[in-house]
C-alpha cells in the first residue's frame, strides 16, 4: 500500500514512491516511435483536462522521464483543438514556452494549474467531464508520444493570457469553460 | 495574576510529571498509561500517538464495494441524487468512471485528480465510498431492473417526507474521521455535477475511533446496543444474506442492495420510561444488550421463557422478538447510524434525532419487507419510533483495477 507522501517536495519532482502509486491508476501514455527513442523513455500519468464548452482550456499531468538525458517536448498537437501549445504561468499570466517543455533525467515534469500545462486553443467540440482527450506530444529527437486526458469540471486554471493577438484568446474567460 | 490563571498551570505541571513517571515505568505504553494518570493527552513537546489511525486504509479494488464488509466508519454521510436530463448511458459510464477513480485515489490516502485540497487526503482513516443505483438509474442506463429496486410498499407507521426519500444515485461516504469524510464528499460531488443534482444528504455518527473496542456493537441515542443479531462478515451466512446471486440481474451478482430509512426518535417521549420499560420494549437489557432471559449479546432469545407471572419474559411485541428471523438467509444485516440536527426554528424540541437505518441484503423483497411488515404491525419501540425517510438502491459489485463501479450494467 504506498504511504502517502507527506514530505515537501520539490514542484516539478515527484517521489517515486508517489509516481509509482500513479502509475496504477491512469493510462499510462503509449508510445508512438520505435525503442530506444526518447518516446519510449516517457510514462504520462494522472492526465487530465479542464472541461470546457468551447475556446481554450488546458490539460495537465505527470510526465516521467525514464532515461539518462533530458528530454525537451518541442511541440503538442490534437485532433480536438486548432491548436496545442506548451505554456508556463509567471506572475499569474499564461505565456508560451519556446523554448519547450524539459524533463529532467531520471526525473519528472509536473504540469498543473498555475504552471506548466499544454493549452488547447480553438477546440472542435465540448470537452464535457468524463471525455478523454488525446494529445499528442513531439520531443526533441522527432519522436512523438500520445497521452489520454480524462475531462474534469474544475473551477481554477484561468489564468490571464499574454501570448498573441489571435481572436482565440478573446474567449479565455472563465465563461467560456464551463 | 488572576487566582483562575494558577490553578491549571499547577495541575499541567503536576500532569506533566505523572506522564513521565508512567513513561519511565512502562515504556512504549507510556501514552495510554498516562492517560489512565490523569496527564493532559498532547503537548507540543509529547504528542499523544495513542488510537491513531488516520493512515488506515481499506482496499478498494474487490469483488465487493469495500464497505459491504469492512467494519463501518465512525463518520458517515449518505447523499442521494437525480440525474439530469439528457444524461444518457454513455454518460453514466463516463461518471461512473470518474468517481470510481476519485474513489479509488482517495480511499488509499492519495488525492484526486484534479484535487485542490491534496493534503486532506492523506489521512483516509478508513475510508470507504460506496456507490448504489436507484430505479431511476438503472432505467436510464436500460438495464434489467430487479424487481425490489423501487419503493418500498407504504407502511402504516411511516410519514415519509420526500426531502429524505428516493433517488437516482446514493453515495455513502464512511470514514473514522470527518475531515476526510466532507473531503471526499466535496470531490466526488464536483465530479458529479455535470451529471446529476443533490436530492437529499444525511449525515450520521458513531462511537469515534478508539473509544471502544474495535467491534463492538453500536449504541443508538436511546442507549439501546443496537444491531445485536448482524451476521458476521466473512462467514457463509454473511454471504448468503448479502450478496445477491443467480436470481439477481447478471450485472448486480456479487453486489447487494442497502435499504436506508429515516427514523426519528421521540427522546423527549423516551425520557418518560423508566428503565424496566425501555428494556421490555426491546427484550434485552440495556447495560450489555443481552436477552431479558438471560445469558451474553450475541446469546439466542429464550421465546418461551415465562416470568412469575406467567407471561413471557420477552414481550409477545418486544423488537427482538418482532424482528426475529429464524432462518439466517432472509436476515439483513444492519448498518445504523445516530443523526442529531438541530430541531425546525420556532419548534420547542430540543433536536431532531433519529436513526439512519441502513441495511444490506441481496433482495429487499424477501428479506427487508418480510422484517418491516412483522414490525409495522406490533413493535413496541413503534412508540417513540417514526420513519419519515425511506430509499432502496441496488449496490453493484466491486470492480477490478481499470474497470469502473457499475460496468457490468454500463459497458456497451
Amino acid at each position: 500500500m504506498p504511504a502517502p507522501n507527506r514530505v515537501p517536495r520539490p514542484r516539478c519532482v515527484l517521489s517515486r514512491a508517489a509516481l509509482m502509486a500513479a502509475i496504477t491508476l491512469t493510462l499510462a501514455a503509449c508510445s508512438s516511435s520505435g525503442a530506444g527513442d526518447d518516446a519510449s523513455s516517457l510514462t504520462i500519468t494522472d492526465a487530465w483536462v479542464k472541461a470546457a464548452a468551447d475556446g481554450m482550456t488546458a490539460a495537465f499531468g505527470t510526465i516521467e522521464n525514464s532515461s539518462d538525458h533530458d528530454i525537451t517536448i518541442t511541440g503538442a498537437t490534437s485532433e480536438a483543438a486548432k491548436t496545442v501549445e506548451l505554456h508556463e504561468v509567471v506572475d499569474n499570466v499564461m505565456r508560451p514556452v519556446d523554448r519547450g517543455l524539459a524533463v529532467p533525467a531520471g526525473g519528472f515534469l509536473t504540469l498543473e494549474p498555475g504552471g506548466y500545462h499544454l493549452m488547447f486553443m480553438g477546440i472542435t467540440a465540448p470537452f464535457a467531464a468524463g471525455d478523454d482527450v488525446t494529445v499528442t506530444l513531439t520531443l526533441s529527437d522527432g519522436s512523438e508520444v500520445d497521452l489520454t486526458a480524462v475531462a474534469k469540471d474544475f473551477a481554477g486554471a484561468d489564468e490571464n493570457y499574454d501570448g498573441g493577438m489571435d481572436e482565440q484568446m478573446e474567449s479565455a474567460s472563465p465563461e467560456a469553460s464551463t | 495574576m488572576r487566582p483562575a490563571d494558577s490553578a491549571p498551570s499547577r495541575r499541567r505541571f503536576l500532569a506533566a510529571g505523572a506522564a513521565v513517571g508512567a513513561g519511565a515505568l512502562v515504556g512504549a505504553a507510556a501514552g495510554a498509561g498516562a492517560e489512565r494518570a490523569g496527564a493532559l493527552p498532547g503537548t507540543p513537546d509529547r504528542p499523544d500517538n495513542a488510537g491513531v489511525n488516520g493512515q488506515r486504509v481499506i482496499p478498494f479494488y474487490g469483488p465487493h464495494q469495500a464497505a459491504v464488509k469492512a467494519r463501518p466508519g465512525a463518520f458517515a454521510s449518505f447523499v442521494a441524487l437525480d440525474l439530469l436530463p439528457g444524461v444518457d448511458r454513455a454518460r453514466l459510464a463516463a461518471w461512473m468512471r470518474l468517481i470510481t477513480d476519485d474513489a479509488a485515489r482517495l480511499t488509499q490516502g492519495r488525492a484526486a485528480l484534479a484535487d485542490v485540497e491534496p493534503e486532506l487526503a492523506a489521512t483516509p482513516a478508513g475510508l470507504t465510498v460506496t456507490v448504489g443505483f436507484g430505479r431511476g438509474f438503472v432505467n436510464r442506463a436500460r438495464g434489467q431492473r430487479p424487481d425490489w429496486l423501487g419503493p418500498l410498499p407504504a407502511f402504516s407507521i411511516d410519514r415519509l417526507e420526500d426531502r429524505w426519500s428516493g433517488g437516482d444515485v446514493l453515495l455513502i461516504v464512511a470514514a473514522d474521521e470527518p475531515v476526510t469524510v466532507a473531503h471526499t464528499l466535496r470531490m466526488l460531488l464536483k465530479d458529479s455535477r455535470s451529471f446529476a443534482a443533490l436530492r437529499w444528504r444525511q449525515d450520521g455518527f458513531r462511537r469515534a475511533y478508539g473509544s471502544d473496542p474495535s467491534g463492538r456493537t453500536m449504541r443508538n441515542l436511546f442507549g439501546q446496543i443496537d444491531g445485536s443479531a448482524n451476521l458476521a462478515p466473512g462467514s457463509s451466512e454473511f454471504d448468503a444474506a448479502v450478496l445477491a446471486g443467480d436470481d439477481a440481474p447478471a450485472w448486480l451478482r456479487g453486489g447487494t442492495s442497502f435499504v436506508l430509512r429515516r427514523i426519528t426518535m421521540d427522546l423527549d417521549g423516551w425520557d418518560a420510561a423508566d428503565r424496566a420499560g425501555r428494556e421490555n420494549s426491546v427484550g434485552r437489557t440495556l447495560d450489555t444488550g443481552a436477552p431479558l432471559t438471560g445469558g451474553r449479546e450475541r446469546d439466542p432469545l429464550d421465546l418461551d421463557k415465562s416470568g412469575p407471572s406467567g407471561l413471557p419474559i420477552i414481550s409477545s411485541v418486544a423488537h427482538a422478538r418482532r424482528a426475529r428471523v429464524e432462518d439466517p438467509t432472509l436476515r439483513i444485516v444492519r448498518l445504523g447510524y445516530n443523526y442529531e440536527d438541530p430541531p425546525p426554528p420556532g419548534s420547542a424540541a430540543l433536536s431532531d434525532s433519529g436513526l439512519l437505518f441502513g441495511s444490506w441484503q441481496a433482495d429487499v423483497n424477501r428479506q427487508f419487507v418480510p422484517i418491516q411488515s412483522a414490525l409495522d404491525e406490533a413493535d413496541l419501540l413503534n412508540v417513540w419510533t417514526t420513519p419519515v425517510g425511506s430509499a432502496v438502491f441496488a449496490i453493484p459489485p466491486g470492480c477490478r483495477e481499470g474497470g469502473y463501479v457499475g460496468e457490468a450494467l454500463l459497458a456497451v
